[in-house]
C-alpha cells in the first residue's frame, strides 16, 4: 500500500489505533495510555491520509518519513503501525517485555518503522531539518513529518531548528505538535507554551495551523492544506488534544503526565470503547 | 569482554513471540523507579526534598530549580512548602543551569534538579563554563543514576561520571541509601562549590544506618573490614557489595567495603592506604560505564601512588544499553548482587 485507498473510514482507523494502544497498555499494566489515545486521531489522518509507505518495506526510498521526537508516545506510533500493517498484531502481548521489538520508549534499532530513536526531548525536529535537505539534495519528492509534543516547545533546540527550516526553506518539512497542554509537572500553558501557539512559529516565517486535534474533518483539512502550500516555508500543524481522548472515565479523571489505570480499568476501557465502535 | 555479546538486541526484523521467563513472572519493563531492591528493606520517602525543606526554613539562600521535573527528582516536596523559592523552569535543561549560575551570581544557592543524562549531557556547557569555570555554589541534583530505570539509553545515565569528573571545581557524589542523600544533601549546601549529586529518588532504601554510618563530603570510609577481598564502591552498589560480602561469607570469603560517595575530590589517601594492606583482591563496584568512573579513578590512583595490588572492576559495559526490565538488566551487565557474587567467586 502506499497512500491508503482503503474504504476504511478514518474514524475506525483512529477507534482501533485507541484499541491496539488499550491492549498494549494492558500488557504492562502502565504506559502512556493518555497520550495514545489523544493522539491517535492524529495518527490516523497521518497513516490512513496524509504518508506515503509501504507496509512491507519500512525502509523503502519514497516514504515519507515520520520521526517520532517523543520517545514515550511509542505505544500511540505502534498501534497505529500495527493497524496500518507495518507491526503485526501478535505482537501486542510482547509490548514492553524484555526482548521485544515494542520498547517503551521509542527506538530506531528496536522496531521497523521507527524512524529515530526518541527519549530525548527536542531532537526530532533538527533531524527533520536534516532529512528535509538531505531529501532535496536527492530530488525526492517525500515529505518529512516530525511528531512532536508540546512539552518539547521548551527546548531551545526546537528552536533552532524553527529557524533552520525556514533558513533553507524546507517546504517538505511538516512539523505535527500534541498539544495536550500537559507535561511532566503539570500543564505546558503553565511553563514554556502558550495557547495560540502558532504566532510564535508565524513570527519566525512558518505556515502555522492551530487546530482541535481530535476533530478528524479539521485534522484532514490541516494535512492537506500543509501539504499543498505553495510558499517555500516550512509547516506546522499545532493540534489541541485531549488526553485520553475516547475513554470518557479516564478523560474525567485528573490528567496527569502519566495516567494511572487499575488492572480491571483496562478491560472496562476497551469495553466501553467497543460500544461506541465507528462503522468501517 | 566483547560488549556486544551482552546485548539482547536482535534484528529489528526477527518478529518476536511472548517471552517466558523461568519463573513464570511477568518481567515488564522498569519505568522511572521509585524504589531500588526496596523489598524487605527499610524506605525512606522523598529524602532529598525533605531534607532540602529543612535546610530551608535556617538558609533564606537555598532556591530550588527543576526542568519539568520536580515529582521526579522529589523536589516537589521543596516547592510545595517553599513555593516562592522554587522555579519551575519548563522543559529547557540549558536556561535552568543558566539560571543557577545567575541566582548563584546574586548570592542564592541554587539546588537545580532533572534527570542524570539531561543534566551529563544537554546541558554539559552550561555547567562548564557558566559554573564550574566560576566556581558558583549550584547544587546540580540529578535521578536516574546509571542503570536504574529500563527505558534505554535516552533515560539510562552510564556515562555521567565520567562526564562530570572531567570538569575542573566541580565536586561530584554518588550517594548510596535515604540516610547518605539526607546527610549529604545538607553537606553540599555548606560547600562553597558546584556540586553534581546523583540522586535515588521516592522509596529509598536506608541501609548504612546498621553500620553506624556518617556520610563526610570527601571522605571515603570503611563499611565492612575483611581479609580476602576489598570492595571499593559507590551509589547503590555499596547496598548491593554489602550483600554480596554476607553470601560470600558463607563460602569462606572475607570481604572488606570501602564506601567512596564522594567521587570528585577522590579520597585518594585512605584508598590507596586500605589497597596498599595488601594480601587483598581489590574490586570497584559501580553503577557506571567501565569507562570514566570510580573504577579507572581508583585504578589510576593506586598506579600513580605505586599500590600495585591485584584489581577488577564491576561496572557496566561501554555500550549502549538495553532496554527491559531491572532485574533482566542488572543480571544482564553484571550489577546484581548474584552476578556480583558469581564474577568475584570466579576472580579469587
Ligand atoms: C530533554 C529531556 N528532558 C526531560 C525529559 C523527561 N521528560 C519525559 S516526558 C516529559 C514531559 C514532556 O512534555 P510532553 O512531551 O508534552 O509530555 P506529555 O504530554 O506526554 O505529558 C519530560 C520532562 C526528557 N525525556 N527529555
Ligand atoms: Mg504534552
Amino acid at each position: 500500500m502506499e497512500r491508503d485507498t482503503s474504504n476504511v473510514s478514518l474514524e475506525r482507523r483512529a477507534y482501533a489505533i485507541r484499541r491496539n494502544a488499550l491492549l498494549m497498555g494492558e500488557v504492562q499494566g502502565q504506559g502512556y495510555i493518555g497520550q495514545a489515545l489523544g493522539a491517535a486521531d492524529l495518527l490516523a489522518v497521518s497513516y490512513f491520509h496524509a504518508l506515503n509507505y509501504r507496509a512491507d518495506d519500512p525502509e523503502w526510498e519514497g516514504r515519507d518519513r515520520f520521526l517520532l521526537s517523543i520517545g514515550h508516545y511509542a505505544i500511540a506510533l505502534y498501534a497505529a503501525m500495527i493497524e496500518a500493517g507495518i507491526l503485526p498484531e501478535a505482537e501486542i502481548e510482547t509490548y514492553g517485555m524484555d526482548d521485544s521489538r515494542m520498547p517503551m520508549s521509542g527506538m530506531a534499532a528496536y522496531t521497523p518503522g521507527m524512524e529515530i530513536t526518541g527519549g530525548s526531548l527536542g531532537h526530532g525536529l533538527g533531524i527533520a531539518v536534516g532529512i528535509a535537505l538531505g531529501l532535496k539534495r536527492k530530488n525526492n519528492p517525500a515529505f518529512v513529518y516530525n511528531m512532536m509534543s508540546d512539552g518539547e516547545l521548551g527546548e531551545g533546540s526546537t528552536w533552532e531548528a524553527v529557524m533552520s527550516g525556514v533558513q533553507w526553506k524546507l517546504d517538505n518539512l511538516i512539523a505535527i505538535v500534541d498539544f495536550n497542554d500537559q507535561q511532566a509537572d503539570g500543564k505546558t500553558t503553565d511553563a514554556l507554551a502558550q495557547v495560540p501557539e502558532a504566532g510564535r512559529w508565524e513570527g519566525f516565517g512558518w505556515f502555522a495551523q492551530e487546530i482541535d486535534g481530535n476533530d478528524m474533518d479539521a485534522l484532514v483539512a490541516a494535512f492537506d492544506a500543509a501539504r499543498a502550500h505553495s510558499e517555500p516555508v516550512p509547516r506546522v500543524i499545532i493540534c489541541q488534544t485531549k488526553m485520553c481522548k475516547g475513554v470518557p472515565f479516564l478523560e474525567e479523571r485528573e490528567i496527569t503526565h502519566f495516567v494511572r489505570v487499575e488492572p480491571e480499568e483496562w478491560a472496562r476501557a476497551l469495553t466501553i470503547l467497543d460500544e461506541d465502535r465507528p462503522n468501517e | 569482554m566483547n560488549d556486544a555479546s551482552l546485548s539482547r538486541r536482535k534484528s529489528k526484523y526477527t518478529p518476536r513471540t511472548m517471552p517466558v521467563s523461568k519463573n513464570g513472572s511477568k518481567l515488564t519493563t522498569s519505568a522511572m523507579i521509585a524504589s531500588l531492591d526496596a523489598e524487605g528493606r527499610e524506605t525512606v520517602a522523598a529524602p532529598f526534598g525533605h531534607a532540602l525543606v529543612d535546610l530551608a526554613k535556617t538558609r533564606d539562600d537555598i532556591v530550588g530549580l527543576t526542568a519539568d521535573l520536580s515529582k521526579y527528582t522529589d523536589l516537589h516536596v521543596f516547592a510545595k512548602a517553599y513555593p516562592d523559592r522554587f522555579y519551575q523552569m519548563g522543559m529547557a535543561e540549558q536556561v535552568m543551569i543558566s539560571a543557577a549560575a545567575g541566582l548563584a551570581r546574586e548570592g542564592f544557592t541554587p539546588f537545580a534538579t532533572t534527570y542524570a543524562v539531561f543534566a551529563s549531557r544537554r546541558a554539559y556547557d552550561f555547567i562548564c563554563m557558566a559554573i564550574a569555570e566560576e566556581n558558583l555554589p549550584v547544587k546540580i541534583v540529578c535521578a536516574l543514576p546509571g542503570l536504574t530505570t529500563g527505558y534505554g539509553p535516552s533515560h539510562q545515565a552510564t556515562d555521567d561520571i565520567a562526564i562530570m569528573r572531567a570538569m575542573p571545581n566541580l565536586t561530584v557524589l554518588d550517594p548510596c541509601d535515604a540516610t547518605e542523600i539526607d546527610q549529604a544533601t545538607r553537606a553540599i549546601a555548606d560547600h562553597p562549590g558546584p556540586v553534581y549529586m546523583r540522586l535515588l529518588r521516592g522509596n529509598v532504601p536506608n541501609v548504612l544506618g546498621e553500620y553506624g554510618y556518617k556520610f563526610k563530603l570527601g571522605k571515603a570510609q570503611m563499611i565492612r573490614e575483611g581479609r580476602d577481598v576489598l570492595f571499593v564502591s559507590s551509589g547503590f552498589m555499596t547496598m548491593r557489595v554489602l550483600d554480596v560480602a554476607k553470601r560470600l561469607q558463607a563460602d569462606g570469603v572475607d570481604c572488606a567495603v570501602l564506601h567512596v560517595p564522594t567521587i570528585k575530590p577522590l579520597d585518594v589517601e585512605t584508598i590507596a592506604a586500605e589497597a596498599a594492606k595488601g594480601g587483598r583482591l581489590v574490586v570497584t563496584a559501580e553503577n557506571h560505564s567501565i569507562t570514566g568512573g570510580l573504577g579507572e579513578a581508583v585504578g589510576a590512583a593506586l598506579m600513580r601512588a605505586g599500590v600495585h595490588v591485584p584489581f577488577r572492576q564491576i561496572a557496566l559495559p561501554d555500550a549502549f544499553l538495553d532496554a527491559g526490565a531491572l532485574p533482566t538488566l542488572h543480571d544482564q551487565y553484571g550489577i546484581s548482587v548474584d552476578a556480583v557474587t558469581a564474577s568475584v567467586k570466579a576472580w579469587l
